[in-house]
């Protein structure tokens, strides 16, 4: 009763699925060129939200008290530092998550 | 004529209705009727989708549970289990965010998300809950989260400030980071098709490369929608489990 052109038995269905799925995963990396767009302009607002939200914060404390320009130096500097920090942080949770590096 | 036909001028907001109550003007705006066709065509789409629930789905039905199943899992991966009750709130969002910015990539049409005042107050709005949230579930102990664990004390004045701004920092750059990229785009795609009339014949060649950015952008489109609902879900973890 054996014919050719069935599909080989099922006992070797694990290891053909198993297969089948090894060479899936192989491909998955294939988005992250397109990706890394996304992932570049990501950093950059970090960084420069954070440079932002320190110079407009020294800005309000130096019209506030009169001391223009040394509290807008200083948390201009601050700034910088938050915004290297998180880029660092979201640069380390990519890193961490390498499997799908959307975020 | 370089002033109706320049790349910027798809983002002006034209009152299609006056409306004046109190003295604030609140008409309704290309930019108002864009968010109501949104909510709209979502509401369609959920309908429709959610009409039949066949064992084995349609097409739609597989469109829908697509995009649930996908901000499940990122409120799984980034929350938890606590993240539960955060479900409807960042697929309202996400799904919100998305049609926006799909539906802007229609020609003649007008995309929602590339006013920053629209992504800010989203922004702003998660920023203020996630706040709240943070101290309603640990009360002054949110205030650990500025001091790293760890820490020498002596290191506090610096860093506390430090965590504050970056603190700070997050609206901006979640409504800059959506906003910049539709404006960008989209002022992109409106150059180069300036180009495609002013080069005559030899203008095939930047309609070629707008059929590539159009691909672009309608990835971008998508991605920036799935970002937004991402750190949303990573704002709300930083709340509840309170660490970075």
């Amino acid at each position: 009763m054996k014919r050719d052109d069935l599909p080989p038995p099922i006992e070797g269905l694990d290891a053909r699925i198993r297969r089948a799925r090894d060479a899936r995963d192989d491909t998955k990396s294939t988005g992250q060129q397109s990706t890394g767009l996304a992932w570049a302009a990501r950093l950059t607002t970090e960084m420069f939200a954070a440079l932002v939200v320190g110079g407009g914060l020294g800005w309000l404390v130096d019209r506030w008290l009169g001391t223009r320009p040394w509290f807008m130096l200083v948390f201009l500097l601050i700034g910088c530092a938050a915004g290297m920090l998180n880029a660092y942080r979201a640069a380390r949770r990519f890193e961490s998550r390498a499997d799908d590096g959307v975020i | 004529m370089a002033a109706e036909h320049s790349p910027l001028e798809q983002f002006a907001i034209k009152r299609l209705v006056e409306l004046d109550i109190g003295g604030v003007d609140v008409s309704f705006t290309n930019s108002s009727l864009m968010m109501v066709i949104a909510v709209a065509s979502i509401t369609l789409f959920l309908m429709v989708g959610a009409r039949r629930h066949a064992m084995v789905p349609g097409r739609w039905q597989s469109m829908v549970e697509l995009a649930y199943e996908l901000v499940a899992k990122s409120v799984r991966d980034n929350i938890g289990i606590e993240g539960r009750p955060y479900f409807a709130f960042v697929f309202s969002l996400f799904m919100f965010l998305l049609f926006c910015n799909v539906l802007g990539l229609i020609p003649y049409s007008f995309t929602v998300t590339s006013h920053i005042i629209v992504t800010f107050v989203f922004a702003g709005a998660i920023f203020i809950g996630v706040t709240v949230l943070g101290f309603v579930r640990h009360g002054l102990k949110f205030f650990g989260f500025f001091l790293p664990p760890g820490v020498p004390i002596y290191l506090a004045p610096l860093l506390v400030p430090i965590e504050f701004i970056s603190y700070l920092s997050r609206p901006i750059s979640l409504s800059v980071r959506l906003a910049a990229n539709m404006m960008a785009g989209h002022t992109m795609l409106k150059v180069f098709a300036g180009f495609v009339v002013a080069l005559g014949l030899m203008g095939v060649a930047p309609l070629i490369f707008i059929v590539l950015l159009f691909a672009l952008e309608t990835l971008i489109a998508f991605l920036q929608a799935y970002v937004f609902a991402v750190l949303t879900c990573l704002y709300i973890n930083d709340a509840i489990h309170l660490h970075h």
